[in-house]
C-alpha cells in the first residue's frame, strides 16, 4: 500500500565513534612526544617524520589500488603506523631508509596479511626490527650535536652512571620519540582519559618488568637503576603506544593482563642477558605472536557462569 | 548507598523528553483490528469464535493453546470478519483474528474480586485466564512465571521500572498515572511468595517516579523502591537481577533459581486488573515518537489497532522517515509497513528520519580488536570474536566462548567503532545453534 521503509537488524543506533577517531586521538597522543623529538633533535626529526607518515600512506593507497581493495587510507591507521614508525628511528637515519621502513611496515606486515585488524604483528614495531637487520650501523647510530653517541641503557651496561632526570625530560641520545618520559606520560593519560587504552597492559608491563629488573638485574631495588631502566630504550613509548595497539594484543581482559607480563619478562630477559641493551621492539614483536595463544586460555568467563563442564547435551 | 547496577553496558541518547510530558491519552479504535494468536511466548491462542459472530469487549475470542500460553480477548465490540495469517511487527505472518469493531465499545461483564479472599490457586487462574503476559517485550506468560516449582523460596519480586530502552515513556506514564495500581498489583503478587519482598527498580533518569512510588509505599513494611543507574541494559532481566540482588543467572537458569520473579510495571498492573477487576488485557500504554513525528506523545490504544492509525492520531509524519521501529531503538523491530497490529507486547512506534544502521554501514571498517564491545557486553562475553566465529558458521567455537549466553542487547553493535553488525552475526548464529539442538 505505502512506500516500503528501511529495516534491519536491531540495535538501530549507532554510538559516534569511528576507527579514524580513535586513530585521530592516538596522533593527539603522540603530538607532545612529536613535538618535543623535533625540538630535541632539529628539523632533521621533522624531515624524518613527514617522510615516514607519506611513506605509509602511499604505500597503503597504492596496495589498495594494485590489488583492486577499498581505499582504506580514511581510518587513518596508515598516519599512525607512519609516525609510530618515525618515534622509533634515530633522527640520522637516511631518509630513504625510513621510506624503505614504512614500505615494508604497510605492504608486508599489514596489507600482506589482509590490511587493518589482520596483521599479527605491529606493523611500525616489525619494521623497526626489519631496518635494524637492514640496516643496522645506520639505525643505532645516535650521534647528533647535542648528545655523546651512546644512549642511556648502553652507557648504563657499561657501568657508567646515568642522569634520571634528564631520561625524564629526554635530554639524552635515543631514537626521535623515546626519550622524553614526561611527553610520552602526557599523551598517555590523555589516551587514558579518552578511553582508547586502558592501564591492563602498560601497567602489568611496567609492574613485571620491574619485578623481573629487581631480581635479576643485579642492582636490586636500586632506584636510580630501576627509574633508569623504565625511562630508558623506548619502554615507555613501547608500553603505552605500542603493546596496546588493538590488534596486535589480545582481547580477553585477563589475556591482556598475561600479555604485559609476558613483555616484562622477555624486555628484562633481553635486557638482563642479551646482547642488546634495549629490547623492547622484540619483546612486543614476539609477544604478538603469543596473542593467539593467550586469547585461547583467557576465554573470559560469562556473567552467571557456573562450573564447566556442566552443560546438558 | 551507590546506585544499583551492573557491569558493562552502554549510554545511548535517552530521547525521552520528546513524548515523557505528554499524558496518556485514551484512543478509540475506528473499523477493523486484528489479534494475532501468537503474541506471547508458547503454543498460540486457539479460536474459540467463528467468522460472522459477534463478540463484546471483554469476551475471549481464543483460548491458550498450552500451560505455556496464554487466551487472547477481544477489545471491541463487533463482528468476526476473518481468521486468517497477517503480517506482525516482527515481519512473520501469524494466523490472526480480525474483528470489525460496531463503534459501540460494549463490555461483558466482570467478575471483581477481593484479592485478600483469594486462595493463591486462584489468583494464579484469574492472571491466567485474563491472558496476562510480560508486557516488557517477551510476552512470557505470567501464570507461569508466577508458578514456580518451590514458592517459598522467592525471595523477591521485582518490579521492572527500568525503561532502560530510549525513547519509550510508557512505563514512565503508568509510574506517575497509575503508581497506586503497581502497588496493589504487586501486594497481590507478594500474597504468593511468603518469604519474598517486593522491590519496585526504577532508572535514576525518572526521579518523579521514584519519589511517587516511595511516597506511595512508605508505609509498606514488604515493599521498596530501588534506584538504578541510568544505562542501557538496566532493565534486562540477568541484569536487574544482578544490580538488585547482587545474584548472577545465566541463560540456563530462570530467575526463580535465584529466588527472584521480575515484572515489567505494565504486567503488574495488568495483574491488577485481572485479579482484583477481572479485566483481562486488553488494552496498554504505548509512545509514538521520533523525530519524524508531528505530535510525539503516549496512548492508550485498544490491541489490534494498527500502528497507522496511532501514528495518524500523533499527526502523523512532519518529515519523511527513513526508518520505523516497532518499539525502541536498542531491541525493537525494524517495520516495512505501518500496517501492522499493535500486541499485548508492543510498547512503542519510533519514526526516525535518519538511519544509523545505513549511514554506519557506508562507513564501516575492518575489526581493529579493540575491545569497546567487551566491555560493553553485559554477559561478559567476546562479541567481535562470537561474530566472527558466526561468520565463518564455526558452532564449535561459538559455543566454546559462550555465545549462547548473549542477551541480544545490542550494546556491542551500538559501540563498535567499527560499525560491524556484530550483535545480527551472533542473533543469527544462535538462532541456529537452537535450531540444530531442537533436531536433535
Amino acid at each position: 500500500m505505502s512506500e516500503l521503509y528501511n529495516v534491519s537488524s536491531s540495535p538501530h543506533v549507532r554510538s559516534k565513534d569511528t576507527t579514524g577517531r580513535i586513530m585521530f586521538y592516538v596522533l593527539i597522543a603522540l603530538l607532545p612526544t612529536s613535538i618535543f623529538g623535533v625540538y630535541n633533535f632539529g628539523y632533521k626529526a621533522l624531515v624524518l617524520i613527514l617522510v615516514t607518515i607519506a611513506s605509509c600512506v602511499v604505500s597503503e593507497w597504492a596496495y589498495n589500488k594494485i590489488v583492486h581493495k577499498k581505499n582504506t587510507l580514511g581510518d587513518l591507521s596508515a598516519v599512525v603506523t607512519g609516525l609510530l614508525l618515525a618515534l622509533n628511528l634515530p633522527a640520522t637515519l637516511p631518509w630513504w631508509q625510513a621510506v624503505i621502513g614504512g614500505m615494508f611496515a604497510i605492504v608486508v606486515v599489514k596489507c600482506l596479511f589482509g590490511g587493518l585488524g589482520q596483521n599479527f604483528m605491529n606493523p611500525a614495531l616489525g619494521a623497526r626490527c626489519f631496518l635494524l637487520i637492514a640496516f643496522a650501523a645506520n639505525m643505532t647510530n645516535f650521534t647528533i650535536d647535542a648528545y655523546s653517541g651512546a644512549t642511556p641503557l648502553a652507557a648504563l651496561r657499561n657501568g657508567e652512571s646515568v642522569d634520571t632526570m634528564d631520561m625524564l625530560i629526554g635530554r639524552t641520545a635515543g631514537t626521535i620519540g623515546e626519550t622524553c618520559t614526561i611527553a610520552i606520560l602526557f599523551g598517555a593519560i590523555f589516551l587514558i582519559l579518552m578511553g582508547v587504552i586502558d592501564l591492563r597492559i602498560p601497567g602489568s608491563y611496567i609492574v613485571t618488568f620491574v619485578i623481573f629488573m629487581a631480581l635479576f638485574g643485579g642492582h636490586g631495588l636500586d632506584s636510580n637503576y630501576i627509574v633508569a631502566q623504565l625511562c630508558g630504550g623506548g619502554l615507555m613509548l613501547g608500553a603505552f603506544f605500542m603493546a596496546t595497539d588493538y590488534v596486535t594484543s589480545p582481547i580477553t581482559p585477563n589475556g591482556q593482563i598475561l600479555f604485559g607480563v609476558c613483555l616484562g619478562i622477555l624486555t628484562g630477559l633481553f635486557r638482563t642477558f642479551g646482547a642488546n641493551a634495549e629490547g623492547v621492539s622484540f619483546a612486543i614483536i614476539l609477544s604478538n605472536l603469543l596473542v593467539p595463544m593467550i586469547e585461547k586460555i583467557t576465554i573470559p568467563k560469562s556473567f552467571g557462569q557456573v562450573k564447566e563442564g556442566k552443560k546438558h547435551e | 548507598m551507590g546506585l544499583l547496577t551492573f557491569k558493562g553496558g552502554v549510554h545511548p541518547a535517552e530521547g525521552k523528553e520528546l513524548s515523557k510530558d505528554k499524558p496518556t491519552r485514551v484512543l478509540q479504535p475506528k473499523g477493523e483490528l486484528v489479534f494475532p494468536l501468537s503474541q506471547h511466548i508458547g503454543a498460540p491462542a486457539k479460536p474459540i469464535v467463528a467468522v460472522g459472530d459477534t463478540v463484546l469487549r471483554g469476551q475471549i475470542i481464543a483460548e491458550a493453546g498450552g500451560f505455556v500460553s496464554s487466551p487472547i480477548a477481544s477489545s471491541v465490540s463487533g463482528t468476526i470478519k476473518a481468521i486468517e495469517p497477517r503480517r506482525v511487527p516482527t515481519g512473520d505472518m501469524v494466523n490472526s483474528i480480525v474483528i470489525e469493531s460496531d463503534g459501540a465499545f460494549r463490555e461483558i461483564e466482570y467478575q471483581e474480586a477481593d484479592a485478600d479472599a483469594l486462595s493463591n490457586d486462584e489468583i494464579i487462574a484469574r492472571v491466567q485466564n485474563a491472558g496476562v503476559v510480560g508486557m516488557g517485550g517477551a510476552g512470557f506468560p505470567t501464570h507461569v512465571k508466577l508458578s514456580p516449582k518451590e514458592p517459598g523460596n522467592i525471595e523477591y519480586v521485582i518490579v521492572n521500572g527500568a525503561e532502560c530502552e530510549p525513547y519509550l515513556t510508557s512505563d514512565y506514564r503508568i509510574m506517575l498515572d497509575e503508581p497506586e495500581k503497581i502497588v496493589e498489583g504487586l501486594r497481590i503478587m507478594l500474597k504468593l511468595f511468603d518469604n519474598a519482598k517486593g522491590i519496585i527498580a526504577i532508572e535514576n533518569n525518572k526521579p518523579e517516579c521514584i519519589a511517587k512510588l516511595r511516597e506511595l509505599t512508605a508505609d509498606e513494611s514488604r515493599i521498596d523502591v530501588a534506584e538504578l543507574l541510568t544505562k542501557y541494559p538496566q532493565g534486562g532481566e540477568r541484569q536487574l537481577i544482578y544490580a538488585v540482588t547482587k545474584r548472577s543467572i545465566n541463560s540456563g537458569m530462570l530467575p526463580a533459581d535465584a529466588g527472584c520473579i521480575v515484572d515489567n510495571v505494565e504486567t503488574v498492573v495488568s495483574v491488577y486488573n485481572a485479579v482484583k477487576l477481572g479485566k483481562p488485557v486488553m488494552n496498554r500504554v504505548f509512545t509514538v515518537t521520533g523525530d519524524a513525528v508531528a505530535d510525539p506523545c503516549n496512548f492508550e490504544f485498544y490491541m489490534g489497532t494498527s500502528f497507522k492509525e496511532l501514528l495518524d492520531a500523533a499527526g502523523g509524519f512532519k518529515e519523511q522517515p527513513e526508518k520505523i521501529i516497532s518499539g525502541g531503538p536498542m531491541m525493537g523491530f525494524a517495520l516495512f509497513d505501518l500496517d501492522v497490529p499493535t500486541t499485548k507486547t508492543t510498547s512503542a512506534l519510533l519514526c526516525m528520519t535518519r538511519d544509523e544502521v545505513a549511514a554506519a554501514d557506508s562507513v564501516a571498517t575492518a575489526c581493529i580488536n579493540c575491545g569497546r564491545c567487551v566491555e560493553a557486553c553485559p554477559e561478559q562475553i567476546v562479541p567481535s570474536r562470537l561474530s566472527k566465529f558466526a561468520q565463518h558458521g564455526d558452532k564449535e567455537s561459538f559455543e566454546k566462548w559462550h555465545g549462547m549466553e548473549c542477551v541480544e542487547c545490542g550494546s556491542c553493535s551500538f559501540i563498535c567503532p567499527a560499525k560491524r553488525q556484530l550483535a545480527q552475526y551472533i542473533k543469527t548464529m544462535k538462532k541456529q545453534i537452537l535450531a540444530d539442538r531442537r533436531k536433535k
